[in-house]
């Protein structure tokens, strides 16, 4: 699905990923945790080509092709989904709105009919159910008032509505209480399927706790410096960083 | 290597370079006055429209006060001064002068329309818009007269309405824009050669939407539309104004003036969508520059104006449609959407002038800038001592796209009476990458997401337009936005 194949990336002239490798098969959930600072977002920005990553070198293949050459949109298009660490808040441009504009700029890539608004209305109802929102947060402006819990439901709402290939979740649990957590997780856990690859990045462990991963990379500096099962996570969470932070002798 | 998106330079430049969609020129032959405005040149003018005597003396009466002004200096605007001796006042296309149908009508100008998109043809006519299509400064076609005249309403052009309402012209013409207003009203005063007449008659609904096109066709050829719309006791009429011009490169003026009279009870409704030629965009060369007068008056009890525009286009806007609200309990609205992009300037906002009591104004103006243009409102709130309990609510808010683009606003506030309230809110949002980002993570293209998010910014604005106008100018701000992104 996900080939990242030795990366090294900056931002701003200063070089953020060092050397970046991963690669991630159909069906597959990999965990990516990592200090604050290490470079985890700029991953996620790297793979969903934001602007302000500088490939310097090294190539990332999606389903076999390379989309370094791709924008934003078409590497979205052609499956890459990510739920933003951040989200970004959009005065005047309704929530509803958009998730349809989205879920038809989708369509229209597959060659399949726009959908009107009442159609879209019916056909996102249990959606919204998975992440326990309401109707009335539709029509509210996409982002903006929204509590952190409610931004990042909101991201995991269109995550379900698109059904992308691949799905990079950045921090999708920073922000939320216990009950929230296990909404959204039991909403991605319901997007699990065996083609669908997920990339869950994460600076605590109990979010491994709800989405169980296949494998676990341990990021520092721009690098993978240790990559294991799910019990690396919980090696993580009793004995912190710094022991793998240790420069081998 | 860079990931190659959020408005990539390339891009940006390819967007940019695509050439006016409305920059071509009919080529008819034109019969054209000679540069220069003078009284012989007035006297042609009025000579060739066979104008009654008291439209002459209207003229030179301006002509001779001209003399005494200079343009104005004040606004927030920088061209080269306009030099009047170097336009042409007249320009006819060599048609026929009465048309029974729209065979008679020359095709290249049929064609002209077409590629415009003016609902001129048969079919088109169907739905349900009563078009005066204004081609230079003749009249060439007007549609559903009939059924208008049927209730009683008049909607002819200009020169008509002097040949067949003399009395309804002469009772209005000029007693809301004065010729000593400003000077490019004093130079529509002496010069004009066509525009509007709209007249609804007493407890008459205007049952459909006027229409009018404007086109400025002939090079080097100013031009100078006058419109008058007088609303009897009880009666309502909703008027569009849209218009585009062709690629030139000499820079063009445009010096319009708009009546308004509402009398009791009496609604006016006055929207416009503009989109003139701009200039090049890299030199600004051959735009429009359009001042216009634009003034209502709200004279009867409880009666209303509300002015919509959509102002996209010209090198240069001037241009502040006000109220002036006498009677009482009256109501005056503006609602405005002005994008610059390029090299645009726009200094535009409104004046609302309470004179009567308990009148009410209120002012929504969106200014977006974009590339290097420069967006200001101007706006003046005035509440006279005689409006007791007047009410003024104004928004105005500004976008930024890019860095390079500047937006400033100057609201007047003028009260004269401690019973008058007022309220103001004004906000200032820039465009950021990020957000144009957010769209194109979930698969939307940066040109869509930036017209998304202008559309989100003005549609307190589209709302008050009547609905087709609304779509129209959803699309035209996205047509303009694609071209000028960066
Ligand atoms: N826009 C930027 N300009 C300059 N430095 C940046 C920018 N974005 C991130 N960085 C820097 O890159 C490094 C990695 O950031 P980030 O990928 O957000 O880390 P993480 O997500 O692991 O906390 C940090 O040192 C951060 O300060
Ligand atoms: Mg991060």
């Amino acid at each position: 699905m996900l080939e990242i194949k030795n990366v090294v990336a900056s931002i701003n002239g200063v070089k953020i990923l060092k050397g970046t490798s991963l690669t991630i098969k159909p069906g597959e959930v990999h965990a990516v945790m990592g200090p604050n600072g290490s470079g985890k977002s700029t991953l996620s920005k790297l793979v969903s080509g934001h602007p302000d990553v500088e490939i310097e070198s090294g190539d990332i293949l999606f389903n076999g092709e390379s989309i370094l050459d791709d924008d934003p949109d078409i590497r979205a298009l052609k499956g890459v989904f990510m739920a933003f660490q951040y989200p970004v808040e959009v005065p005047g441009v309704q929530n509803g709105s958009f998730l349809r504009m989205a879920y038809n700029a989708k369509r229209k890539y597959k060659g399949l009919d726009e959908v009107d608004p009442m159609d879209f209305e019916e056909l996102i109802q249990e959606k919204l159910k998975w992440v326990g929102m309401n109707e009335s947060f539709l029509d509210r402006p996409l982002n903006q008032g929204f509590s952190g819990g409610e931004k990042k439901r909101n991201e995991i709402l269109q995550l379900a509505v698109l059904e992308p290939m691949l799905s990079i979740l950045d921090e999708t649990d920073s922000g939320l209480d216990i009950d929230a957590l296990r909404t959204v997780s039991e909403a991605v856990n319901r997007m699990i399927t065996k083609e669908r690859s997920f990339l869950v990045i994460t600076h605590y462990q109990r979010l491994l706790n709800h989405i169980v991963p296949d494998v676990v990379h341990i990021f520092s500096e721009g690098k993978i410096i240790k990559t294991g099962d799910k019990t690396l996570a919980l090696e993580v969470e009793e004995k912190g960083y710094d022991w793998l932070l240790q420069p081998v002798s | 290597m860079k990931n190659e998106s959020v408005l990539s330079k390339k891009k940006i430049q390819e967007m940019a370079d695509t050439s006016y969609k409305y920059g071509f020129k009919t080529d008819i032959e034109s019969e054209t006055a000679p540069k220069g405005l003078s009284e012989e040149v007035i006297r042609m003018i009025s000579k060739k429209k066979n104008e009654p005597e008291f439209m002459l003396k209207f003229r030179l009466k301006a002509l001779k006060h001209l003399s005494k002004m200079t343009e104005p200096e004040w606004s927030n605007l920088k061209y080269p001064k306009v030099d009047l001796q170097d336009i042409s006042y007249y320009s006819e296309p060599k048609v026929k002068k009465k048309l029974d149908s729209l065979d008679d009508v020359d095709p290249e100008i049929l064609r002209t329309f077409e590629k415009l998109g003016i609902p001129l043809t048969e079919q088109k006519k169907l739905a349900n818009v009563a078009v005066d299509a204004i081609f230079d400064s003749v009249s060439v076609a007007t549609t559903f007269k009939d059924k208008l005249l049927k209730v009683g309403v008049i909607f002819c052009p200009f020169s008509e309405a002097l040949e067949k309402y003399p009395d309804i012209v002469k009772k209005y013409l000029g007693t809301v824009v004065p010729h000593t207003d400003n000077y490019f009203a004093c130079v529509n005063a002496a010069a004009f050669t066509e525009g509007s007449f709209v007249y609804i008659p007493k407890d008459t609904l205007c049952p459909m939407e006027l229409s009018t096109y404007f086109r400025i066709n002939t090079e080097e050829t100013g031009q100078f539309e006058r419109t008058l719309i007088v609303c009897e006791d009880n009666s309502y009429v909703s008027y569009l104004e849209g218009c585009t011009a062709p690629q030139f490169d000499t820079n063009q003026l445009h010096a319009a003036v708009v009546e308004l009279v509402a009398l009791d009870n009496a609604e006016i409704k006055y929207s416009t969508v503009q989109n003139w030629y701009a200039g090049d965009p890299v030199t600004g060369k051959g735009g429009i520059y359009n001042f216009v007068t634009k003034r209502g008056k709200c004279q009867g009890k409880k009666s209303k104006i509300s002015w919509t525009q959509i102002e996209t286009g010209s090198a240069i806007t001037w241009k502040y449609p006000g109220c002036v609200l006498i009677g009482e309990g009256s109501i005056g609205e503006f609602y405005s959407v002005a994008l610059t992009t390029h090299n645009q300037q726009a200094d535009t906002g409104t004046k609302m002038i309470h004179i009567g009591k308990n009148t009410k104004s209120t002012i929504i103006s969106k200014g977006i800038s974009a590339g290097k243009s420069q967006n200001t409102y101007r706006g003046l709130v005035q509440m006279n001592k005689s409006a007791k309990g007047a009410d003024n609510f104004t928004q105005c808010d500004s976008m930024l796209i890019g860095d390079k683009c500047g937006a400033h606003t100057f609201p007047y506030i003028d009260v004269r009476n401690a019973s008058s309230t007022l309220g103001h809110e004004a906000a200032t949002v820039k465009v950021t990458d990020e957000q144009l980002f957010y769209f194109q993570q979930r698969g939307i293209s940066a040109e869509d997401a930036l017209t998304t998010i202008v559309n989100g910014f003005c549609k307190d604005v589209f709302k008050k337009l009547p609905t087709e106008f609304a779509v129209e100018a959803t699309q035209l701000l996205g047509l303009r936005l694609e071209e000028s992104v960066g």
